[in-house]
Formats: C-alpha cells, structure tokens, sequence
C-alpha cells in the first residue's frame, strides 16, 4: 500500500531543495545579461565607469552564482535518490535534456565563469566581452534544457509507453525539445529571470542615489536596469499569457483550477478577479467576476468554451475505468500472455494507463477497485484549488506591479527627475524582493498544478517514488534545510555587507567610502 | 545507423569516460581541497593553493553533473538503483560537495582569520568525503548490493535508513575509499608542483613521494583481497542481446574469481591494472626529477588504470545484486532505448570535442605559476 506520509515528504523535500535553488537562479540568468550589457558599453565608449559597474556587479553575482551551484548540485540527483520510479519509468525521456544540458549548456557556462570572475587581467576587453556573453549564452542555454524536461512533465509527447520494458520510451526526439509548452516556458522563465535581476539592480542602485553616494556610477546602472527590465517585464507578461493559451490536457486541467472554473460556462467564461475557492463543495465564494475575459485569453475566441472541472473529473472517470484494462492487459502481457487479443486490447486502451495507474492509491490492483474508488480517484484527479487559484494572482499581480515600476524609473529618468522622485527610490529599495516571490508563486502554479501526476497522464506522483523510509526522508530534508538556510544566511549577508559598500568594494580608489577615507584619515577604511 | 548491441557497448566505454574524466577534472581539485590545510600553512600560501584551481573547479565540477545525466539518459535502471540504494552516502557526498562553490568564492571576501580557516577545512572536507564516498560506493559495487527489483521493476533496497549507510562501510570498501582518496591526493599533488613554485611545490613533491608509492601497495592489497576474498559475479543465461532490456529475464550465478574471467580470458586487458599498479611510480619519479607537467600526465593515466582495472572486472555487470543475482544491472539490460541511445551519442560526439577545445583555450588563457607575489598583488580580486 502507499504510505501517504512518506510520498508527502518526498514531495516535501523535491518543492523545498527546488524553491532554494530557484533563489539563486533567476538572478543568475539576469544579472549575467546586464553584465554583458555594461561590459559591452565599456568596450564600446572606453569609459572607465562601465568597467567599474561590471566588475561591482560581478562581485555580486559571483556570491548568489556559488549558492546556485551548490544548491543546482542536488538538483541533479534528486530524482535518482527520491524519485528512483520515476528515474526508471522516464528516464528514457527525461534524462537526454538533463545529459545535453550538461554538454551543451552547464560545460560552457561553468568554464567560462572562471574566466569572468577571475581572467579579465589575462585578456584584451573585446576578448573578456567574449567570455561574459558565453557565460551568459551557457547559463541560459541550461535554462532551455531543463525547461525541456519540464515541459516534458507536464505535456508528455514524442514517447510511447513500452510494455517489455515497463518505460516510457522516447519515439521522437524533436517533438520532445520542440515540446509547444517547452517553447512558452523558455522565454517566460529566462524573462523572470531577466526581471528579477533588474530589480535587483534598480532597487539597489536606487539605495545609493538615495544616500546620494556614487551617482554617476548608481545612475548608470539604475537606466541599465530599468531598459532592461521595461523590456524583460513585458515578455514575461505576453508569454505568461501565451502559456494560459498552450495545450495539452494538463494544462486544461490546471487552466480550469487556476481559474476556479468549476462547471463549463457558456463562451466566453467570465474571469474571477477575487473569491474564495472552496474545495470540498467545488464553488467559490464571493466571487467577483468579469465578464468574457478568460474565455478571451484562454481561448482567443468568443465561442469556444474553457471545460469546467466538474466536467474533466466526469472525462476523468471514463478514462479511469478505461486504464483499468489497460493495466490488467498489462499484468498479462508481463506473465507471458502473448494472444493477439491482449495485445490489441492493451493497444487501444495504453493511453488511459496512467489513470488507471491512479487506483493504486486505494487498491493494490486496479482491476480490483469499487465503483466508489473510481469515483473517489477521478474526484483526486484534479489539483487542489485554492492554492493554485491565489497564487497565481500573486504572481500576475507582482508581474504587473514590476512593469509600472520599471515604466516609472524610466520616465523619471528620461525626464531628469529621478533623484526628486524619493517616494519611487524608497519604494524600490523595500521591493528589491518581489520578483522572487512571484518566481516561487509561478513554480508553485506550474508543479502544483501538475498534481496529481509527476509525468501528466502517465505516473501519478505517488507511484514515483524511492523505496526509502520516512525516517531517510526526515534525515535528509531536515540534512538540507539546515545546511541550506546556513548558506543562505551567510549569502545574504555578504550581499549585504557588498552592497552597501558599492564601488568602493573595488578598491579603485575613486568612489565614496574610499573617498571618504582619504579625506578623514581616523576613519576605520571598512574592512576587505 | 549503428545497432542496438554496439550502442550500448559505446555506450559503457562513455559513461567510463565521463566518469574517468570526472576524476581526471575535478578529482584533481578534490585532491588540492584535502592538501589545502597541510600543504598552506600561511594565508598566502593558501590562496595561492586555491588560485591554481580557483578559474576551473566549477567547469570541471561538471563532469560529474554530465556523468550523473548520462547515466540517467544511457542507464535510466542503474541511476535509480543505485542513488536512491546509497541514500544516506549520497546526502554526504552532496554535503561535502556544497561547501565547494561558497568556499572558493566566499573565502576570501572576509579577511578574518578564523572566517578563511573555517572554509578551509569547508574545502577541505569537500574534497575528501566525496573522494572517499566515491571509492566506498566502487567497493560496494564489486561486492554486489543488495538490492532486488519488483515486477514493475521499482528497486528496492535490502536494509533501511542508517543501517544501510552502516552495511556500505565495510572493510573491503572501505579500503577502495582509501585507495580513492589516496589516488586523488597524489593527482592534487602533482597539480600543486606544476602550477606553484618554491616551498609550495616542494611540498607537493614530498607528499608525492609517500603517498604515490602507497597508492600502488593499497591497490595491490584490493587485488589481492579481491582475488582471494570477494566473489564476482557471472551470467548463467540471458536472452540474445538484440532483444529488448529486460533486468529480470537473465540468470546469474555469485561464483569466487568471476571478476577475474576477462583477465585470464583477455590478457591484453591485464595493461589496465598494470598501468595502475606501475603509474604511481612513476608520478614518484618524475616528480623528483622535477618533470611536473609530465607528472601530471602520468597521474591522470594512474586514474584511468585503477578506475579502469575495477569498470573491466566486472564487464558486463555495472551493479550486481548481492541478495538477488537475477536482479543485476548490466550494461545490455540496464540501457535506454536505441533511439534514445542514438540521439545521446549524437550530443556527445557534437559537443565533447567543443567542451574539450574551450576548456583547454581556459587553462591556457590562466596558465602560468600562481605565487604569493601575484596574490599579493591582486588581493581584491583573486579567490
């Protein structure tokens, strides 16, 4: 029988590492695009404050890329250790992305970062630019892979399930990375990313201009940021709104639970601004609806429909029943049953598998389950509402905060008024951490929404596990946690103590504690 | 289009090679992580430690993340098997590897002493507990593990949560961690004589001229005790190896001297063990007669003799069972899909010739002696 508990931990443990290692990415894959930036307006102009502001920020991205590796680390072997059905049952598919990444993507980015962050006295500038863009192209690179896989999860083409090898077996390799969601998830994740490392940028720069220390150089990267994000901050929000439009069932699924579309409205189904999305009775109280948008935005039509969820579960438990004798042709096919019979029945019903597979849960035996488990299993076979409906809210609402945020930065500094504008200033400073929350918000939409399967349609994310115990799942989560949040810590606070200190961090000898220094000798010099 | 067969045969000697390589790469900034304490007695001598490995740990970090893919693209049954059997081991190995990313960047940001020292021993520690876990998992795997996989083919483990992490540290594997160790720290050495100068590199010399002759003995009392006390493992039967994997479909007999059958079969392979039994000594003379980068070489070529001597005893096994036979992994049994075999080859015969000329434009770009001096001088922006 499955142990709830201990399936619950495992997933516990794959969310908590995976939302640890997302702190450090999406700054990454900004923070070294802006760098390039900086780094390429040096190479062109030869002025000296560009140089200063790459190498600055370089600083700061070498201490969150550290904790990106160190937490990317587990990551790589976490489905093999906690997942170790899963690793079997699709490592066929899911494990060539991981492998290219490595080779193609992981190699470059993690050879070159060497170079930026210690080799650029060993080259001529054209030839370190050379070096950051690599870097920058290898880091994102990465991302497009392990979207690859991702996509693969929630929208499973191009494999075939093999009944010799009881796998999922790749048949086409370039619908698997030509994957329609893979393509979406792309832009919108590296664009997150892109938008993060901007606030990033802006809301510190804004802190020096506020203190009025270093303005030259905070200035320069405060536009730099805010370009970059205006820009980033838009793709994020079309190609957020291309993926509600994507398909697969999957994603109809998490649509209708995003939404809280219980029954299937007439087209165009009106959106729910707000309301309270109650799981059990499947409606949501006090709704506040407007008419006509989701059909607009899910469907880009007026006529055709977005299905209800009360409708998918009734779609569900046909297919439920229909993998039942998938999965009892199955059990024949595996103890030699080798009649033509078996073989085509298997054929016709091998797509519903996986729901079949969804019984196990209540019944060693699908074949054996009561008609109330079935209904019990389809009513289980979407996500829990609630959580899906509020978060991703959280996540349109910050996006759209974030754009008139970089909108307003670049007005005020095209107009000259930026260092009057302190409302603004402050008000960046104290926003410096919203892009990550919307980020975890959006994972949360994407992972949570996939439940309950961890291949959709295929394996039920309880069937997925290792057969380890739930004291082995306690060890090691409470194992990474603690070692994780130490690390954070101490990121956080080197952060910290390099920001403040700015440029002067550089020791050039030209910016403001420096300055300061030279000018009031029994100053202590802040420490190295 | 080549045929299933030889895929996954190609296949067996990739893996070995990203493997091989991992130790070459990032083997060698393990072994620089266990000198660093000793070999540094000064924070100028420590940088200067970190520094020669300081631009490439995290590119050759790599290999293992890309071994760790490979094996879960090319031997999706082996890669579940064998982490989620090592639970508790592989937490370790992932402990120790976490305190190498922030360690090299974030110790020298803090000029405070006890700061630089605790990320010593951090990188220190990072260095040998996946060097020794890495060689105890080796040792495990020559004696069988036990574990046995269900209809489905889900893998499940013989013992349970630390008693499982318990049974993995037994005597023989315990003696192929040392060996790991060993082996890795003569490979840190013979880095640290290249790329320092003076006292430095005089040290590095003198711990080659111990440990390299050490690693030889050690590794002739694995043989030996292999030999004498350790079965191996053979197959009975299988079906025809055009057939689709099927781990459970073959028999397999647990017999004494069975890892020897392709030494006394295939002489010729008897080269690899020798190699690593003779290449020791010869890291020890050239590093006497100050040929450090020659040295270097002969090193890695000791890796690929030990590594190489254990992948060839068990051919075709890569992870036997020990409390079911049947349930053995084998390189025919254990693989993907032909296509899926297909496409990784394609990725890799793209891909690794690039991977190899920019990582050697890198160590040429950060060529040289790394001295106090030169630390010194770039106090601010050196590791």
């Amino acid at each position: 029988m499955i142990d709830q508990t201990f399936v619950e931990l495992s997933r516990w443990q794959f969310a908590s590492v995976a939302m640890y290692h997302f702190i450090f990415v999406p700054l990454t894959l900004g923070l070294i695009w802006i760098l390039f930036i900086m780094e390429a307006v040096y190479v062109m102009t030869g002025k000296e404050v560009y140089r200063d502001m790459s190498r600055f920020w370089a600083k700061l991205f070498a201490i969150n890329f550290a904790l990106g590796v160190t937490t990317g680390l587990t990551m790589e072997f976490q489905f093999g250790t906690n997942w170790a059905y899963y690793s079997h049952y699709v490592g066929d598919v899911f494990g060539a992305p991981l492998a290219i990444e490595g080779l193609m993507a992981f190699f470059l980015e993690s050879t070159f970062v060497g170079l930026l962050l210690l080799g650029r006295e060993r080259m001529s500038k054209q030839a370190y630019l050379g070096v950051v863009f690599l870097t920058a192209v290898g880091t994102n690179l990465s991302a497009l892979w392990i979207l690859v896989a991702n996509a693969w999860m929630q929208n499973p083409v191009g494999a075939e399930f093999s009944a010799e090898t009881m796998r999922m077996e790749m048949t086409d390799f370039f619908a698997v990375v030509f994957n329609p969601v893979a393509q979406v998830k792309f832009i919108h994740t590296v664009a997150a990313g892109y938008v993060t490392a901007s606030m990033f940028v802006i809301g510190i720069s804004a802190w020096y201009i506020l203190k009025g220390r270093d303005l030259a150089f905070a200035k320069r990267s405060f536009a730099v940021a805010a370009g970059f994000g205006v820009a980033s901050a838009l793709a994020v929000i079309v190609l957020g709104d291309e993926s509600g439009y994507e398909l697969g069932d999957v994603q109809k699924v998490k649509l209708a639970a995003i939404e809280a579309e219980w029954k299937t409205e007439p087209a165009p189904a009106a959106f729910t601004i707000f309301g309270i999305p109650d799981d059990k009775d499947m409606e949501t109280d006090y709704a506040i609806k407007v008419p006509g948008v989701m059909g607009l935005i899910a469907t880009r039509s007026l006529d055709k429909q977005v299905t209800g969820l009360n409708d998918l579960i009734t779609q569900h438990e046909a297919r439920i029943r229909s993998g039942i004798i998938a999965y009892s042709k199955l059990e024949a096919l595996r103890s030699g049953d080798k009649s033509e019979e078996t073989r085509t029945l298997f054929e016709q019903h091998k797509r519903d598998l996986g729901y079949g597979l969804l019984l196990k849960r209540y019944v060693e035996n699908p074949a054996s389950a009561t008609d109330a488990q079935i209904v019990e299993a389809a009513r289980e076979s979407i996500p829990q509402v609630r959580y899906l409906f509020w978060s991703f809210r959280i996540m349109v609402g910050l996006g759209f905060l974030l754009l008139g945020y970089f909108l307003a930065s670049f007005y005020f500094l095209a107009k000259g008024t930026l260092d009057k504008q302190r409302w603004l200033l402050r008000l960046l400073v104290y926003s410096i951490p919203l892009p990550w929350i919307a980020a975890e918000a959006g994972w949360f939409v994407a992972e949570f929404g996939r439940q309950p399967w961890a291949i959709g349609e295929v394996l039920p994310t309880f069937l997925a596990t290792s057969a380890l115990t739930v004291n082995d799942l306690i060890f090691s989560m409470a194992g990474y946690l603690i070692f994780y949040s130490v690390l954070l810590v101490i990121e956080i606070y080197l952060m910290f103590r390099f920001g403040r200190q700015g440029p002067s961090a550089l020791h050039t000898g030209r910016y403001y504690h420096e300055q300061k220094a030279a000018a009031a000798p029994l100053v202590p010099q802040p420490a190295e | 289009m080549l045929d299933y067969e030889t895929l996954r045969l190609i296949w067996w000697v990739l893996v070995g090679t990203l493997l091989i390589g991992f130790a070459i790469a990032d083997g060698m900034d393990m072994g620089v992580g266990v000198l660093l304490p000793f070999l540094g007695k000064t924070d100028p001598e420590r940088r200067v430690i970190i520094n020669t490995v300081g631009p490439h740990w995290d590119g050759n970090q790599v290999w293992l993340i890309t071994a760790g893919g490979a094996i879960f693209a090319a031997w999706p049954a082996v890669y579940a098997a064998a982490f989620s059997g090592f639970y508790l081991a592989m937490l370790l190995v992932l402990m120790g590897l976490f305190l190498r990313p922030v360690g090299f960047d974030y110790r020298s940001k803090i000029a405070d002493p006890r700061w630089r020292n605790a990320w010593d021993w951090g990188l220190f520690a990072g260095g040998l507990v996946p060097a020794l876990i890495f060689g105890v998992a080796f040792g495990n795997i020559l004696q069988g593990v036990p574990f046995h996989l269900d209809s489905f083919l889900k893998p499940h483990y013989g013992a349970t949560f630390i008693w499982a992490l318990i049974g993995l540290l037994n005597p023989f594997a315990l003696l192929a961690g040392l060996i790991s160790v060993a082996m890795l720290t003569v490979h840190g050495a013979t880095w640290l004589q290249l790329r320092t100068e003076g006292v430095l590199a005089e040290r590095a010399k003198g711990v080659i001229s111990w440990l390299a002759p050490l690693v030889t003995v050690l590794f002739a009392l694995a043989g030996v005790w292999l030999y004498l006390g350790v079965d191996g493992y053979r197959i009975v039967s299988q079906p025809p190896l055009t057939s689709l994997p099927n781990p459970l479909a073959k028999e397999v007999a647990r017999e004494s001297g069975a890892w020897f059958a392709i030494y006394r079969n295939m002489p010729i392979a008897m080269a690899v063990p020798a190699l690593g039994l003779l290449a020791p000594l010869l890291v020890r003379l050239l590093a006497k007669a100050n040929r450090p980068g020659l040295g270097y070489v002969v090193s890695a070529l000791m890796l690929t003799g030990i590594i190489g001597t254990a992948g060839l005893a068990m051919f075709p096994f890569i992870m036997p069972s020990s409390t079911d036979p049947n349930s053995s992994l084998t390189l025919w049994d254990a693989a993907s899909s032909k296509l899926t075999l297909t496409v990784m080859l394609g990725a890799v015969v793209l891909f690794l010739p690039i991977v190899l000329g920019y990582t050697a434009w890198c160590y040429r770009t950060m060529w040289g002696k790394v001295t106090v001096a030169d630390i010194e001088a770039r106090s601010h922006q050196a590791y």
